[in-house]
């Protein structure tokens, strides 16, 4: 959710629309789906993830976009759309994928035109994960291959927990001075990694604006920031403070990045395992 | 004491000539009127031998350094601006401002020409006033007197009496006088022929861009060349009260 | 001189209270203390790095806008004039995006504010080609209006074009202004050009006095005015440009701070100039105060405030011009 807050307010709109799962309709036992398209980044990936050879017939632009996506490169292999009605009724899906915030308007467009499209929410934390992949499973007819994909992501998750008891104090601080609170996807793999979020602290808990000073005084171990947009821009000048270069030690540095910590795929447990590294830099030798 | 020395000036505007060829002098004791029809290039005259306007031939003030000018020639032209409502007595000290160096105040010497240039103009009781709000009569007289604290040795002016009522136009007649009595040459331009003719030492007459007379007034203003220059005729004659012109009618 | 005295005093205590007014809540006893002994901990950090910077730049850019519009409007003879108003902060806007949009501003150091300069400098020398040597007020407003248009509609699209998604929203910080989180970087880029062009600018006192009696007089008394006008758009394009780089377009300081202070230094464009400085950085103290005040919480920009003192002001100017024409 805090990419939504602040990453919506920027062009890619599609961008921040993970999925979830609350209200899946319940699936008979239909052929499974031959031509599925999908425009939302999150459902782009695990699409492709768990898709049988041909049956996935085109993703959003966005999923080959390696600052927003985790599979740009296989992304490249299928062909783009860009969420407009015209595009994806042309395409002739008998299943469409889409974000519940994103291209209302096209989705509006292909349901009156008698087109199967199923919405997803944006996931909000970790343990949603597995009901988003068995949820695509079902509807792609890949059933086993969702369970094995589950399996696997319980496997890496457990080995990733944090040893010893200590929760360093971070702050994840995002152009014009955004804060991620614990709600939310983000702030859940800050929790899974066993780093505890200042946001909370600051009475941020669903994220928002943290002033500068406020940061400084809060004082974290370390601040985590993201990834500069090519270009520049004032908003994201804030991170690059002398002050918040000042704040925490050299030693714990991280960035985070849309790639890893907006849509609740598998490769979540990337930036987990990154905010575990940063840990481990800030307790030194604690669980090793 | 030669003030001025001008020779063979001349001006081309948008290639066409303005001034053709002239040359005069002006001397300590003087005071020479300007005189000529609309567009004869009488502000022209002045501003070349300023050194204001690009010009050929040789004008001994444009070839002064700025400085060394402004302490030697005062110039008043023709267009009475006053930008900022500042006083009488602010702007009147402007004329100071050639004689300071950078960032040096109003010394004792620069107050009193101040004071004598306000006296001599009659503005004492318009000293503290806002130059803006007076009248365009009051204005001129302002403007002169920021000329005249300037205390140069030659003066330089540009229809100073234009928009007087008589009296004052007679009282900055005297003080051109008056200056010229103590040993400053005074350049003044003229539309008032009855004026130039009692007031100035001497005139000189423009004609299309060229001096067709130089001399003592009665000398430069006869007949001919009040049809001439001007296309009027006029009645010009010696009374007890000195010499007279009125202009009478226009000639076609 | 006591005209002088209390500027300078209130802008002292302007200065004080932009320091001890934040976000986090300090005394401002233990801010002060701080500030000036390095406590090792967040306060000092808060201190030296976010506040001071911020209160710095306020004086500077201030201090610059006030005697750049004292400056332009004695020269032009005309009270309207303002670099905001008549485009010589937009296009130092487009000046300063174009340099960090392509990169060079990150490659070279100073090429941030020298390209905002470079900006100010075609902004003002346009506005004196057009307006002429006295400038009218329809034709200042007029090609006011124009470059402002034209430098806006570029910034735009530079912005625009930007690879950054951050960038297009960033158009109102350029057009408005703003000094949030400005950091000890900004104030040393910004401080030699400001220091330069105040200079200039603080020098030309006399020769704009001269300039009451009308460019003939004035140049008569030798006054030069190649070098005035080359002085003039030099040290207004290095202080609005090193300004508008490290703040955006912040308008109307140039255009009130003369207009309240004129009255009381007799007119003297030679005077206002000094006056002005100290006015301008008084009113950018107070209005960086304001926003801070008003919403702590966003950042609120400071062309805003700027903007409702001035823009009802501007009017009036306006109104009297054409009552008195």
């Amino acid at each position: 959710m805090w990419a939504c807050a602040v990453r919506s307010k920027i062009a890619a709109g599609a961008l921040c629309l993970a999925f979830g799962g609350a209200g899946a309709p319940a699936l008979a036992d239909t052929p499974a789906p031959q031509r599925v398209v999908s425009l939302n980044l999150c459902t782009d990936q695990l699409a492709m993830l768990l898709a049988a050879p041909g049956q996935l017939r085109s993703v959003s632009h966005l999923a080959a976009d390696p600052r927003s996506s985790a599979m740009a490169d296989a992304a490249r292999a299928y062909p783009a759309n860009h969420g407009r009605a015209e595009e994806i009724y042309l395409m002739r899906p008998d299943l469409v994928l889409a974000g519940t915030y994103t291209a209302r308007a096209t989705v509006a467009m292909l349901e009156r035109l008698g087109l199967r499209v199923e919405t997803f929410e944006p996931v909000t934390s970790l343990d949603e994960v597995p009901a988003q992949i068995r949820r695509i499973g079902a509807l792609l007819g890949r059933k086993a291959e969702a369970e094995a994909m589950v399996a696997t992501f319980h496997d890496d998750l457990a080995a990733l927990r944090p040893e010893g008891p200590t929760r360093p104090r971070v702050a994840l601080y995002d152009a014009s001075g955004y804060t991620t609170g614990d709600r939310g996807l983000a702030g859940q793999i800050l929790n899974a990694a066993g780093l505890a979020n200042i946001a909370v602290e600051a009475g941020l808990s669903g994220g928002g604006y943290l002033p500068l000073e406020l940061l400084v005084m809060l004082n974290p171990e370390a601040v985590i920031t993201s990834h500069p947009y090519p270009g520049a821009s004032r908003a994201e000048e804030v991170m690059r403070h002398p002050a918040v270069a000042a704040v925490g030690t050299d030693a714990a540095r991280g960035t985070f990045s849309d790639r890893h910590w907006v849509c609740g795929t598998p490769h979540v447990l990337q930036a987990v395992a990154e905010m575990v590294a940063l840990r481990r830099g800030l307790t030194g030798a604690e669980g090793g | 004491m030669t003030l001025l020395s001008v020779r063979g000036l001349s001006v081309t505007r948008r290639g066409r000539p303005v001034l053709q060829d002239i040359s005069l002098t002006v001397a300590a004791g003087e005071v020479v009127g300007l005189i000529g029809a609309n567009g004869a290039g009488k502000t022209t005259l002045l501003r070349a031998m300023l050194g204001l306007l690009s010009h050929r031939g040789q004008s001994s003030l444009a070839e002064m350094p700025a400085r060394d000018r402004g302490r030697h020639a005062a110039w008043m032209p023709q267009a009475r601006e006053i930008a900022w409502p500042v006083t009488v007595e602010t702007l009147v000290a402007l004329g100071r401002i050639p004689h300071l160096t950078a960032g040096q105040r109003l010394s004792e010497t620069d107050r009193a020409a101040v004071d004598r240039a306000i006296a001599r103009m009659g503005l004492d009781p318009f000293r503290q006033r806002n130059a803006t709000n007076l009248s365009g009569g009051e204005q001129a007289r302002v403007l002169i007197a920021r000329v005249l604290a300037q205390e140069t040795p030659l003066l330089l002016a540009d229809e100073p009496v234009a928009g007087l009522d008589p009296a004052h136009q007679i009282s900055t007649m005297h003080s051109f006088t008056a200056l010229a009595a103590e040993g400053r040459g005074v350049v003044v331009s003229l539309h008032d022929l009855g004026l130039a003719l009692r007031h100035c030492t001497r005139l000189v007459m423009l004609e299309g861009g060229r001096i067709s007379a130089d001399g003592p007034p009665l000398s430069v203003l006869t007949p001919a060349r009040l049809r001439t220059g001007f296309g009027i005729s006029a009645w010009i004659g010696e009374t007890a009260q000195g010499p007279v012109l009125q202009p009478l009618d226009v000639l076609h | 001189m006591r005209l002088f005295a209390g500027l300078a005093l209130l802008v002292l205590l302007l200065f004080l209270a932009a320091l001890v007014i934040g976000p986090a809540a300090i005394g401002p006893g233990d801010s002060l203390r701080a500030l000036v002994l390095d406590d090792g901990g967040p306060v000092t950090l808060v201190m030296r790095e976010i506040r001071l910077p911020r209160a710095l730049l306020a004086v500077m850019i201030g201090a610059g806008l006030g005697l750049a519009g004292a400056a332009m409007q004695g020269y032009l003879r005309n009270p309207l004039a303002d670099p905001g108003l008549i485009g010589v902060s937009g296009s130092a806007a487009l000046g300063a995006v174009i340099a960090l949009q392509t990169g060079l501003a990150a490659a070279a150091l100073l090429a941030l504010p020298l390209s905002a300069l470079a900006g100010a400098m075609i902004g003002v020398t346009l506005i004196l080609a057009l307006a002429g040597p006295r400038g009218g007020s329809l034709t200042l407003i007029l090609a006011g209006i124009a470059i402002s248009a034209l430098a806006g509609a570029l910034t735009s699209l530079v912005l625009n074009l930007s690879p950054n998604p951050f960038a297009a929203n960033e158009i109102v910080f350029w057009m408005m202004g703003s000094l949030a989180d400005r950091s000890m970087t900004h104030v040393w880029l910004a401080l030699p050009l400001i220091l330069a062009g105040g200079l200039a600018l603080a020098l030309q006192g006399r020769a704009l006095d001269a300039l009451t009696l009308g460019e003939d007089a004035a140049e008569a008394m030798g006054v030069n005015l190649t070098r005035l006008r080359l002085m003039l758009v030099f040290g207004t394009a290095a202080v609005v440009g090193a300004s508008t780089a490290v703040a955006g377009a912040i308008g109307f300081i140039g255009l009130v701070v003369p207009h309240l202070l004129r009255g009381f230094v007799g007119a003297r464009p030679g005077r206002l100039l000094w006056a002005s400085a100290l006015g301008g950085a008084a009113m950018l103290l107070a209005a960086d105060i304001a926003v801070r005040l008003v919403l702590p919480d966003r950042d609120l920009k400071l062309g805003v405030l700027t903007a409702l003192v001035g823009a009802p002001l501007f009017l009036h100017l306006i109104y009297r011009t054409r009552r008195g024409a």
